[in-house]
Formats: structure tokens, sequence, C-alpha cells
């Protein structure tokens, strides 16, 4: 019994974590690609800022959240989400914009948003440091334990504060998403304009507002991602490109330029990765007498260790381009 | 609308469009070598040609997706042969691309909606209207564009067009690759389009039927225009029949 | 004119002569710039840069015939280059008796024996509906099989590995001369090339720097935590040079020596590629990168002839890394930073003239030096402004040096960008229509 408290606790409740996360910023990619043709690679940095802009906006302002009851960084999500927003949305004026005026190839874009995480990454570095901080600065993190009432069960399974945030915010993001890409007209206009950019245009829509929109949400989508993992265990600055592998798979997995594929990839590589790192020996144990006498289980029966992580969605992102590029959802554009 | 009625329009007021020497193309090499064409307000126009002659790329410099490099374009007077499409389409000019006329992920109604993007408090009456032009997509509202067969697509292509309420509204090749009937079907709702007030300019295969119906002809061989005159009178004309509508 | 030359036949009938002012301004003031900072630093630093330039300079050809030859954006450099340092360690180290005087040669041997029959077995497996399997079935056992197989390989792999660790340290070298290490380096590195490239290169063009920049991670991911094979962040050193090291000739000679034999290997590579690159072979390959629509007319070899040139490309990496780590003497998997190891080779091809060989060159040299010189400026400054800063009564940040790096990161996106979009095709930009 306690084995199984053991699993829900590290493989449920934690590969729900990361793939809520991971969901989240692989909408932001692939609406980004399905829009503008090209993979963002300044995303996890991205995520980093706005969880960044959530630590000082908490560190100016800690006795916020003890007044009201909820931890500090939530109360200052909204704005990190439009600063980061308007990041976002600069950093297309600044950067991107004239490269797609010029014509380039979407290989060029991605290396112009290379450019642009080495320059984020120095920035937030430079003012941050490299080294971690919790996004709890005057708070402090509640952890609930649910007894199961099962006879045996003596260890409960154990949720923290900020992931039932967490899951809550995972689900009003995806229903906010699905209202306004099918409802809104300027949702409507973006799927029209990722099926058929010139038709868009000959229709009348302003294509450069449907990029600002596109901007506007992927960094708001960012900052929550960011922030929702730096609650989760703590702001890392420097953890760049460990994100981005494992978002990118997330969009490729669902399907480029797909939002609710990119979920489904999320959490498909999410889940992958807290198998994957989980020693299966926990659960095999208790069947240790009925296995015969030669069979003795090694202690640890990982499949990879955690610092093997990374290998997870690479994995995966190289199965799925073998086997079937356009994704589990069939995306629109490889 | 009978061809060998006479034009309309008032002699005073300026043609819905006018096009005189245009040169333009893709890159700065120019496709249209000067071409001329004047379409009066609810006159139904017809480019035909050979494959290449640059039909396709008239109807774009028309409605600004490429580079106009000599000559100029008028709308009701104005010029615009420097507008973005978005700018034509509020002036009243609506286009349906050769190929790729529809977005496929999008349902019909949603289609259609894009139409009248810049115009969003018509939806509801011009929805009403596009699907008693074209009944089938009524039934269809709620399918992916994707979905549909080639005829219903092309009425999708066109029906979206018509949501933001044209003027002018540019056809390419509307009928190509239906089968007879559906093609029939086409220009008879280009027929009915044209007589609730819309100006059409439209490219054409099927040469001898389009023409039938149209109020002016154009036939464009190497980016320059050959013939031009009334529909009529170009079908009834021996050189147009033997070089260009197959005998 | 013509009797005086009478052997020149022009390659290219399109191409005019001209004088190459541009060349030659450019690299003569590149040899001030050198010599400026041998009057600076002195001759020993300055001949150590030299040499690391020089390594650099094989990585930036690397990377100047994939993105510049063919297009082919690969943003994991630093693994390949990681692979050359790690294979120039492990032939060139002496032979460590505590490993292979003990038994556990023969016990990692067995490990991957098991493993090569295990992944025979699976394979074989996974062909069962020739024989006719139910499709379904034949794909879960294969998978089940794999799975099961898979941990029990694994598991003995850590045994080993870790008795390995705990007894002999690590398996040590191989006591090879290193040019050894850094062919099979070259090797690796295009054998990990051929793997990434064959999947991606059908694919968008994005996929193909999604996979490098992973595979490089793990690769580093590998190389830092294996310590049974590299020590991990213990680090290995010294690594011997195929060259007299400064033991017996002292710095700046040793280097010098060194420094010449890195430019008889670049100048091979220059010369190689340069005959490909005019030979039918290169010809297809501008065809290709040029107009991609036209090339695809000449069918499916356009993906074959990609792979090739991904291939090669890495292959120059893993040499390039090889020779810059036995130079380092140091085999260090946390140094292996994407900054240094892929961002700088970047910036030297986009600055020198993407697919433009010499322009590659000059970049590499010029960045390089950039790059080296930066960091005593940014500390001389920083301390500059610290101490005026403290003289007016400011408290400055104390990790000075950590900060300096930071703002290296900053400088080196910021030189990204801004060269792609004023000088997209470099200093020395590359003739693209020459092969009309
Ligand atoms: N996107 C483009 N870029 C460059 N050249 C083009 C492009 N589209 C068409 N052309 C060239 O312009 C010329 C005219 O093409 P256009 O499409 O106008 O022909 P068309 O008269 O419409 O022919 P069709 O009856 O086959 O549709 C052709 O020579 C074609 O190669
Ligand atoms: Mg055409």
């Amino acid at each position: 019994m306690n084995e199984l408290v053991f699993f829900i606790n590290n493989v449920l409740i934690a590969g729900s974590v990361t793939g809520s996360i991971y969901a989240i910023g692989a909408i932001g990619v692939t609406l980004i690609f399905s829009i503008m043709r090209f993979a963002h690679f300044a995303h996890a940095d991205m995520m980093t800022f706005g969880a960044f802009m959530v630590l000082l906006l908490t560190t100016a302002f800690p006795a916020l959240g003890p007044a009201i009851g909820v931890p500090t960084a939530l109360i200052m999500l909204p704005l990190a989400m439009l600063l980061t927003a308007l990041l976002a949305v600069g950093i297309d004026k600044a950067f991107y914009k004239p490269l797609r005026a010029h014509g380039v190839k979407p290989i060029v874009l991605v290396i112009g948003s290379l450019g642009v995480t080495l320059m984020l990454q120095g920035l937030i570095r430079l003012f941050a440091g490299t080294s971690g901080q919790s996004l709890y600065v005057d708070d402090r993190k509640e952890i609930l334990r649910i007894a199961l009432p099962f006879e045996g069960a003596r260890a409960p399974i154990v949720v923290t504060e900020p992931q039932l945030y967490l899951f809550v915010i995972t689900i009003v993001c995806v229903v906010a998403l699905a209202l306004f890409l099918n409802r809104s007209r300027l949702g409507k206009a973006m799927r029209a304009m990722s099926d058929n950019p010139e038709l868009a245009q000959a229709s009348g829509i302003n294509t450069n507002t449907i990029v600002a929109v596109t901007w506007v949400i992927a960094g708001g989508l960012a900052a929550i991602a960011g922030t929702l993992l730096s609650l989760d265990v703590t702001f890392k600055p420097d953890l760049s490109f460990f994100l981005l592998l494992p978002i990118f798979a997330a969009a490729i997995v669902g399907g480029v330029g797909h939002p609710y594929g990119a979920i489904a990839g999320g959490f498909v590589v999410g889940f992958a990765e807290t198998l994957a790192v989980f020693n299966w020996n926990v659960l095999l144990r208790p069947f240790q007498d009925s296995f015969p006498a030669w069979l003795e289980l090694p202690s640890n029966l990982a499949f990879v260790g955690t610092e093997y992580k990374i290998v997870v969605p690479f994995f995966i992102l190289v199965a799925i381009l073998v086997w079937r590029p356009t994704g589990l959802f069939k995306g629109k554009v490889i | 609308m009978s061809h060998d009625a006479s034009p309309p329009s008032p002699s005073n007021a300026p043609p819905l469009l006018s096009a005189r020497g245009v040169h333009g193309g893709y890159g700065s090499m120019n496709i249209l070598n000067g071409v001329d064409m004047t379409l009066h307000a609810d006159e139904v126009g017809v480019i035909v040609g050979p494959n290449g002659a640059g039909k396709s790329t008239m109807l774009k410099a028309v409605f600004g997706l490429l580079n106009v490099n000599q000559g100029e374009i008028l709308l009701s007077g104005e010029p615009i042969q420097n507008l973005a499409p978005n700018q034509l389409v509020k002036r009243g000019m609506g286009f349906v691309p050769q190929e790729k006329n529809v977005f496929p992920s999008l349902t019909v109604k949603e289609n259609l909606e894009m139409g009248a993007f810049l115009k969003p408090q018509n939806v509801k009456r011009m929805l009403e209207q596009v699907y008693e032009f074209f009944p089938p997509l009524r039934d269809k509202r709620r399918q992916p564009a994707g979905e549909l067969s080639g005829g219903q697509r092309q009425m999708v292509a066109m029906g979206r067009a018509l949501m933001a309420e044209p003027t002018l509204l540019l056809l390419d090749e509307p009928t190509a690759g239906l089968s007879p009937l559906y093609m029939n079907e086409i220009f008879d709702r280009v027929k009915k389009i044209n007589a609730a007030g819309v100006g059409i300019l439209m490219v054409e295969q099927n040469a001898k039927q389009a023409l039938a119906i149209a109020d002016k002809g154009f036939v464009l061989a190497a980016g320059q225009n050959r013939f031009t005159d009334t529909g009529a009178a170009l079908l009834a004309d021996p050189d147009v029949a033997r070089s260009f509508l197959g005998g | 004119m013509n009797n005086r030359h009478p052997s020149y036949t022009p390659v290219d009938s399109t191409v005019t002569r001209r004088f190459p002012v541009r060349e030659v301004v450019l690299f003569a003031a590149l040899l001030v710039a050198v010599l400026g900072v041998y009057a600076i630093m002195g001759a020993a630093y300055s001949t150590r840069m030299l040499v690391e330039a020089a390594c650099y300079a094989i990585l930036a050809l690397g990377l100047t015939i994939q993105w510049g030859y063919a297009g082919q954006f690969n943003a994991g450099v630093m693994g390949f280059v990681a692979l050359g340092g790690f294979c120039a360690m492990l032939f060139s180290v002496p032979v460590n008796d505590a490993f292979w005087g003990t038994e556990l040669p023969g016990e990692l041997g067995r490990v991957l024996l098991y493993g090569l029959a295990a992944i025979v077995l699976v394979i074989g497996v996974s062909k069962l509906d020739r024989f006719g399997m139910p499709k379904l079935l034949r794909t879960v056992l294969a998978v089940a099989l794999a799975v099961v197989l898979y941990l029990v390989v694994i598991s003995m792999l850590r045994e080993v590995t870790s008795e390995i660790q705990s007894r002999a340290g690590f398996v040590g070298g191989f006591g090879l001369p290193p040019w050894t290490g850094w062919i099979v380096g070259g090797a690796l590195a295009g054998g990990v090339g051929y793997f990434i490239g064959h999947i991606c290169l059908g694919l968008r063009s994005d996929y193909l720097a999604i996979a490098t920049l992973g595979i490089a991670e793990i690769i580093k991911a590998f190389l830092k935590n294996s310590d049974w094979l590299t020590r991990g962040t213990a680090t290995v050193s010294p690594l011997p040079w195929p060259t007299p090291g400064p033991s017996a000739l002292g710095f700046t000679l040793s280097r010098a020596i060194y420094l010449s034999l890195t430019a008889v290997i670049i100048a091979v590579i220059f010369f190689l590629l340069h005959r490909a690159y005019h030979a039918p072979w290169g010809r297809m390959i501008r065809a290709i990168r040029d107009n991609e629509v036209s090339a695809a007319a000449m069918g499916k070899d356009i993906n074959k002839r990609r792979l090739e040139i991904f291939v090669l490309g890495c292959i120059l990496m893993g040499l390039g890394g090889g020779v810059l780590g036995t130079f380092n003497s140091l085999f260090d998997p946390q140094g292996y930073l994407p900054l240094n190891h892929t961002f700088l080779v970047l910036v030297m091809v986009i600055l020198g003239g993407p697919g433009n060989n010499l322009g590659t060159l000059f970049g590499a040299v010029a960045v390089y030096i950039i790059w080296i010189m930066s960091e005593p400026l940014a500390l001389f400054i920083m301390q500059l402004v610290a101490s005026l800063g403290e003289g007016a009564g400011w408290q400055m940040p104390t990790n000075l040096e950590s900060r300096a790096l930071q703002a290296r990161v900053l400088v080196i996106g910021m030189l990204i960008t801004i060269v792609l979009r004023f000088a997209p095709r470099g200093l020395l930009p590359e003739n693209i229509k020459s092969h009309g």
C-alpha cells in the first residue's frame, strides 16, 4: 500500500506537475510556430524572465500575500504576465520583425531567437545571479498530507500548496485558450492565419495585429509556466536549455501548430520523464517473495538516473520524428 | 444580365475599375507588360488567355499582392496601386485566389466570418445572404472547410469574399477542376451575385461559357491585352475563336 | 600575361578575377591586432591565444560548411566538440593498471556484449511479423522485451561501472598518440551527426536545430556523470601532447610548435574543402543551397548530399574538439558550455561569412581575439568603475567576475542579432551566384 502511495506521489502528482508546466510552455511555442513558422528558442528564457519578474515584485512587496492569504507570488503573477507579454512584443518588434521584413528563411529567425535567448540569459543572470532563489519570500509553502483511509497505508499522499494552484491555473489556462480560439474574433483570425496567411491577409485580417496578439499570449503563458515551475521548486535562472528540449518535444509530439496537441504532448513528456526516473524496484519489492530465488532485483530499477532526465524528451523527440513527424495529432505545418 | 444591353452605368461616374498600362511582376522582372482594363459598376469582366499569360498576376496586381512598377490602377477614380490588401478590402474589393482559397481547419461558418473580419457588425446579415446564394453551405456550416468537395470549397471561398460586401469581386478561375454540373452552378451564382450589384472581374479557362455571361472580355497573352471587347463580340470574333477558344 | 601564367585556367568562366581588396585589408587588420596582443600580453600568452583560435577555426570550418554551404543549422556544436575532447583524452591518457590488471575489463566487455545481444534480440523480435505474427502482438512483444532487457543490461552496467569507479577510479586511457584520439573523435562525432542528420534532414530545418541542441546537452550530461569513464567533475589532466610539451621547451616555443601543427591541419582541411567545393560534388551542394526547388528536380539525391555535408561538418567539429582538448591538456566535461563552444563558433561563422572558408577563418581568429581580450578588458573596466565608485562612497557588487561572464553572454547574443540584421552575409560574403 505504501508503495502505491509512493507511486502516486512520485509519478502521478510529479508527472502532472511537470506535464502542466511543459504543456503551458509548449502552447506558446506551438502558437508562435503556427503564426510565424519558426521554432522560438527564446521561449524558455521568456519563462525565466516571467518568474524573475514575479521574484522582483514579490521581494518588493512581500507582505501582500500573507495579508490576503494567498502566496504573494501568485498575486504578482498577472503583473508579471503583462510585463513578459510586453517584453515578447518588444522583442518581436526589435529583432524578429526586421528579419521577417527582409524575407529571410525561417531558420534565420531560429538563429535570431538564439541570439535573443542569450541576451535574455545574460541580462537575467547579470541581475539575478545564477543560484536558485525561493519565490516564497515572506510566506511559506503549505504542504497538504492526505492520509488514505486504508489499512496499512501509513504514508500520506503529499501535495504542496503551489501544486494545487498549478492544477487550477492550468485548467483555467486551457479553458480560456479554448474559448479564445474557438469563440473570439481574434482567436478565429489567429487560427485562420495559421491555416493560410495569404488568405487571411486577403480577408482583411491585419496580420501585424495577429502577430502581436500571439506574442502577448505566448509571453503571458511563458510567465505562468516559469512562475509555476519556480513555485514548485525554486527560481533557477539557468534552466533555459534544459527546459527547451521537453517543451519542443511536447509541441512536436502534439503536432506543431496544434494547441491542444501541445497540451497532450506536455503531459506525455512530463509523465514519461517521471516514469523514466521512477525506481520500479519500489513497486516490485513487495512481490519479491513470489519471484524465483535466482532473480534478485537490483536496488535501482530506474530507466535513467535523474541526471540523465534530459534523455527522455530527446528520445521522445527522436521517436516521433522517426515514426510520425507530423505529431500524434497531425500538425498543420512541418 | 444580358450582354447586348448597353452598359448600365451613368456616363459621368468614374469606372469601378480602371487599369492603365500596368507593368508588374514578382521580382524586378515584369510579367505584365502594359495591361489596360476598364470595368464599370455592375459589369462582369472576364479575363481569358493561355496558361502563363499573366491572368492571375493581373488579379494579384489589382489586389495589391505584388509590385506595380509602372502604370496606374484606379478604383472608382482613386489610385490604389500602393495600397495593401487589407486596405483594399476596406474599400470594397474582394479576392478569391486560384488555389488555397479556404481555411481548411476552420469550419465553413468560421471561414465566412473571417471574410467579414473588418465588418463584424454585418456578420449575421451577410451570413444569411451567403447561405441564400449557396444553400449547400448552410448544412455544412459546422464542417471544417478542408473536408468539403472542390465545388463546395469554391462556394466557401466566394462566400468568404462576399461577406465583406464588396463592390468589386476578383475571382481567379472559380470553376477550375469542377464537373460541368458544378461549373454551371458557379456561373449561375456569379450572375446572381452580379445582379445583386457587385462588379465582377474573373479569370476563366472555360472561356466560352465565361464570355457568354461577360459584359467585358479581355484576352491576355504574354502580359499584354490581345483583344478587348464585349463578351459577345469576342465570342463572335473568328480571330479570337481560332487562337484562344480552340476553334 | 598568358605566357607568364601558362598553367592558369579559369575554374569558373563567370568568375571575374579581381584584386581581393577586402580580404587583404581585413587580414592586414587582423595581423595588426595579433601583433598588438603580442606587444601587450607577451609571447607565451599570445601564442596560446593563437593556438586556441586555430582550434576554433577548425570548429568554425565545420559549422560553415553546414550552415554556409548547405543551410543546416547545428545548435549543438558543443556536443561534438566535447566528444572530440573525450576521445583525445581516452586515447592519449596513460593506461590505468588498476583497471586493466583486474577482471573488470572482462566484466565490462561482458555487459557490453549482453547489451549488443539484447539489441539484436529486440530487432529480431521486431521483425517477427514477417513470419506471420500479427503486427500489434509483435509491437507489444518487442517493446516489452526491449524494456525488460534494457533494465537488465542497465542494471548490470550500473553495477560494473560503480565497481570500476570504487576500485580503479576510472578506466584510464589507452596510452596511444593523441592524434589517434583526434581521428576517432572526428569519426565518433561524425557517427552521432549521421544519426541526427538521418532523422532530421528530410524535415524542417528547425528540427535539426532542436535535435542538435538536445544531443549536445545529452553528451555533456553523459560525460559529466560517467565518472567511471571520464572522472566526471574530477577532470582528467594532463593530456599528453603529440609535440614536445612546455616542460621540455618552455611555453612559447612548445606552443609555437603546436600552433604549426594546427596550422598544417587547417591548411589540409582548407585545401580539401577547396577541392571538393569546386568539384561536381561542391557545385551540386551549392545548387541545393541556392535553389532547393530546382535542385530537388535532381531527385532524391538531395537528402543524401545534405547528410554528407552535415556529417562532414560534425567530423571537423570532433577533430577540432580533440585538438583543442589536447592543447588545454585538461578534460573537464563541465567546461563545455553552449556559450563558449556553440555560440562563439556561430558568431565566428556568421560574422566572417557563412560558406566562405577564408571569411570563416578570418571570423574565427578575429572573434577569438575579441573574446579573449574582452575578459581582462571587462574586468579592468569593472574594477575601474568599482574603485571610482568606492571613492564616491558606492557599494559595488562583489562577484564581479561571474557578472563579467554574464555580460559576455549578453554581448554574444547581441552580436548574433546585429550581424543577422545588418550583415547577414558576413564581412567576407560568399558569392552566391558564382556558379551560374
Ligand atoms: N509566385 C511567383 N513567383 C514568380 N513568378 C511567378 C509566380 N507566379 C507566377 N509566376 C510567373 O508569372 C507568369 C504568369 O503567371 P500567372 O499565374 O499570372 O499565369 P496565368 O495566366 O494565371 O496562368 P494559368 O492559366 O496557368 O493560371 C508565369 O510565367 C509564371 O511562371
Ligand atoms: Mg492563374
